[in-house]
């Protein structure tokens, strides 16, 4: 390649594409800002390494939602709105049942199962974590999965499959209907307080040096490695070893063709909201379960994260939604080296926007489903 | 009946016709419905002519902010096939520009909050609807190359943006310079005494509206200020002797929403009809064959989006710029769910529609509830609701529903988003067209249906019957 053919892309690509300019300078601003801050000593290592290991904690949980949400819009073609609502359906009836398991017998049940709505019971007064209680960890993951894969067949039954014809907005539109439904039907019975679910101080951890200073893992930053990483391999061996991967991707493809090569599509169906709603509610759980406080808005504010987690990797992509989920976990939390804090989020749907306007399949397309 | 006789009453019954299926009777009958049963709940409560007046004012402020909103959303998703849920964004920016605009210096106002510019309320609500015309603009570039539910993500991510910008520390407050100058060389170019102290948006205790009531401001533009003090008088004379101004402002204030309303629905029903009208429901229904046709369809969904954004600025304006402070949480995507519900509910594509479905919504699923609580509990005296849903649910299992009866009722405000959802689940199971989706106005200027009535009758079937 000559010099004049380079010159001659280089002015196309600056007049066709001013956006795409506009992002390589802001990342060189950015990379030079973090290389600057971390060499005079604006920036600690260890604050660093502190927003790295939140980030990809909170990325983890928003790759395995990610996942539920990524299987469902391929398969059904469907933006579902309501998938947040799935999250904090899965957080609620496992921490009721951490609550009932852990607090049995000092507590009222009506208290324990209503997650000590208005604070008739405390989550970090009974005990609940991981070291301290952790029969009723297992068992409230358990549930949380269990009872989102019941809410989320229940609302396909009666909810989408009658409209599983019309068109994805439709189906949007309707989504968000169920979203308002399942959340304040969730503040209904459970109130509006946010709650501490957790004893906050006495969960182990231990401070990892890092050059010039300290960050910390405690014993839920660990146990949400644990269930996120095993979880997804588990989707991963269950799309590789079985058929149902082929299937799925069989679908996204074209549902009629995928029929009359003798696919059953209401089952392939049904096995991916069990996957998907089994892994998000289990998300939500553990969600809460690290971050120590539940509320009935956490699953909708988390949300629009996981769309851009989704898209960000491709729709239908199960590892571009992992992989999407730590880009944008990083990008809220490690954002605020750059920017006010009270735009971590903001930053994370910015890069989504910039993905959905220069590469609208993802960055990891063309490796869909398993 | 004979051919004769029917072309002897044709006039009449065409105007008869004309008058049952008119827009103008259907608005007034579903209006008149909805007065009619809140006038009715008023008498209930044993309200007297000032609760009747602040009860319709209420009610008519919110038929009016929804009509204009659904009739602005109709632009987009209904003509265009834009799918916008970031309404409540530029309802957002709108106001808060307004606010900027329109709220005196600190020095003068006193409070001690965050100061405006100090212009008029007129420039600073122009200024608002430009400015939000501008960042529709700015979303709308590249975000129309977009699937629709990719422009659905796209602009609720918006306006999240727009909210977190809004609570903001960043842009809480900035302290405005004395004197701005401009000097190049030792030469003085330009200087410029501002008059605000401080601008800023306020953070999350969002901005305290200090400025001139907006009604106020209308009123003496008009110079009808004096005239409409002299009526407050004479009222206060004659029905409401105790102080009826805040009664009576409502009142009025959800009269000119009203006109608003009309005014929204001319424009965008002339929009509608013109030939830029037509192009984009042919977008709507086809954009490839728009395209084909050598539309530039991009420039025709850029200018619909920009023009629907700006009117959804001027709503928010409406909307907010009459309470006493603003702030960032009343701008939560909730409120476009709202306006969404209100368009499904009328039917998209309909002016008529947009606006009656913002009317229903309001009164129905928006107040309804509420009034439907005061009601229950007007009707029957059943004493304190239980605190949480425990102490409601406890009592069942002896048989007694009072306090679920009573935790149900006081919880009317979450309620109602849960009746809201399930309205949309099961418009969008039965009647996705809405009222008067039906009606849904086609891309072609000449009607392209089957002639019906008598001439198809009397024509020969070319497609064996199939029609008939």
């Amino acid at each position: 390649m000559n010099i004049s053919e380079t010159y001659v892309r280089y002015r196309r690509s600056l007049s066709e594409e001013p956006l795409a300019i506009g992002v390589v300078l802001v990342a060189l601003w950015m990379a030079w800002a973090l290389v600057s801050g971390l060499v005079t000593g604006g920036i600690r290592v260890s604050s660093l390494a502190s927003l790295v290991w939140d980030g990809l904690l909170r990325g983890l949980i928003i790759g395995l939602a990610g996942i539920g949400l990524s299987m469902t819009y391929s398969i059904l073609n469907f933006a579902n709105f309501a998938h947040g609502d799935y999250l904090t359906s899965g957080a609620f009836a496992g921490m009721a049942t951490s609550y009932l398991i852990a607090g049995i017998g000092e507590n009222s049940v009506g208290a324990l199962l209503l997650v000590g709505a208005g604070g008739s019971v405390f989550g970090g007064a009974i005990g609940v974590g991981v070291t301290t209680s952790p029969i009723a960890v297992a068992l409230g993951a358990i549930v949380a999965g269990v009872s989102t894969i019941a809410l989320a067949l229940a609302i396909d039954r009666f909810v989408y499959k009658p409209i599983r014809d019309e068109s994805g907005i439709a189906l949007l539109i309707t989504s968000i209907g169920v979203a308002f439904a399942l959340r304040y039907l969730i503040q209904f019975v459970f109130g509006a307080g946010v709650r501490g679910t957790t004893a906050a101080g006495s969960v182990p951890r231990v401070n990892v040096p890092a050059l010039d200073g300290t960050f910390r893992i405690t014993a839920h930053d660990v146990s949400l490695i644990v269930v996120a990483g095993g979880l997804m391999l588990g989707v991963h061996l269950l799309l590789q070893r079985t058929k149902l991967g082929k299937a799925m991707r069989a679908m996204s493809d074209n549902e009629d063709l995928a029929r009359i090569t003798g696919i059953p599509t209401e089952q392939v169906i049904r096995t991916t909201w069990i996957v998907g709603a089994g892994l998000t509610g289990v998300a939500g759980y553990m969600f809460v379960l690290w971050k120590g406080t539940l509320g009935f808005n956490d699953g909708w504010l988390l949300l629009l994260l996981v769309f851009a987690a989704v898209i960000l990797g491709g729709i239908g992509s199960i590892y571009g939604a992992i992989g999407g989920g730590i880009v944008i976990g990083l990008t809220a939390s490690v954002s605020v080296i750059w920017i006010p804090s009270e735009f971590g989020r903001a930053a994370a749907f910015m890069v989504m926007i910039v993905i959905l306007l220069f590469k609208p399949s993802g960055i990891f397309s063309g490796r869909t489903t398993a | 009946m004979s051919a004769d006789e029917i072309d002897d009453s044709d006039g009449v019954r065409s105007l008869f016709d004309r008058l049952l299926d008119g827009d103008a009777t259907l608005v007034i009958a579903v209006l008149g419905a909805i007065y009619l049963a809140y006038v009715l709940a008023g008498v209930a409560f044993g309200y007297g002519l000032r609760g009747q007046l602040n009860s319709i004012a209420n009610l008519t402020f919110y038929i009016g902010v929804f009509g204009m909103l659904a009739l602005a959303l109709n632009l987009h998703w209904g003509y265009t096939g834009l799918f916008n849920i970031g309404i409540v964004g530029f309802m957002g920016i709108g106001v808060y520009v307004t606010a900027l605009v329109s709220k005196p210096p600190v020095a003068q106002g006193g409070a001690a909050q965050v100061g405006g510019l100090g212009l008029p309320l007129g420039v600073g609500v122009i200024v608002g609807v430009v400015v939000t015309a501008l960042f529709g603009l700015l979303v709308a570039l590249p975000a129309l190359r977009l699937r629709a539910d990719y422009l659905a993500i796209v602009t609720v991510a918006f306006s999240e943006i727009v909210r977190f910008t809004m609570m903001s520390r960043t842009f809480q407050s900035y302290t405005v310079p004395d004197t701005i100058d401009l000097t190049v060389a030792g030469v003085q170019l330009f200087s410029f005494d501002p008059a605000a102290d401080t601008i800023g948006l306020g953070g999350g205790g969002g901005l305290i509206l200090n400025y001139p009531d907006p009604l106020e401001a209308l009123l003496r533009t008009l110079f009808l200020w004096e005239p409409y003090l002299g009526f407050v008088g004479f009222v206060q004379r004659t029905l409401i002797p105790n102080n009826p101004k805040p009664v009576i402002d409502g009142f009025v204030y959800g009269l000119l929403l009203l006109v608003g309303v009309g005014l929204f629905y001319v424009l965008l029903s002339r929009v509608g009809k013109s030939p830029f009208g037509r192009v984009l429901k042919a977008i709507r229904e086809d954009e490839d064959v728009a395209n084909a046709l050598g539309k530039d369809t991009d420039r025709f969904k850029l200018t619909a989006f920009v023009l629907g954004s700006a009117l959804m600025g001027l709503g928010g304006i409406l909307w907010y710029s009459s309470r006493g402070s603003i702030t960032p949480p009343s701008f939560r995507p909730n409120i476009t769910f709202f306006i969404w519900i209100a368009l499904i509910i009328g039917g998209a594509g309909s002016n008529t529609g947009s606006f009656l479905g913002g009317a229903i919504f309001a009164g129905l699923l928006y107040e309804g509830p509420r009034y439907a609580k005061n009601l229950i509990e007007t009707a029957f005296d059943l004493g304190d609701a239980p605190g949480n849903f425990g102490t409601a649910v406890a009592p069942m299992a002896s048989l007694d529903p009072v306090p679920f009866v009573l935790y149900t009722l006081d919880s009317v405000s979450q309620l109602r988003l849960v009746i809201m959802g399930v309205v949309l689940i099961w418009l969008m199971h039965n009647r996705p067209e809405g009222l008067l989706g039906h009606r849904k106005e086609t891309a072609s200027s000449v009607d392209l249906s089957r002639p019906g009535g008598r001439d198809a009758s009397n024509a020969a079937a070319a497609d064996g019957g199939e029609n008939r």
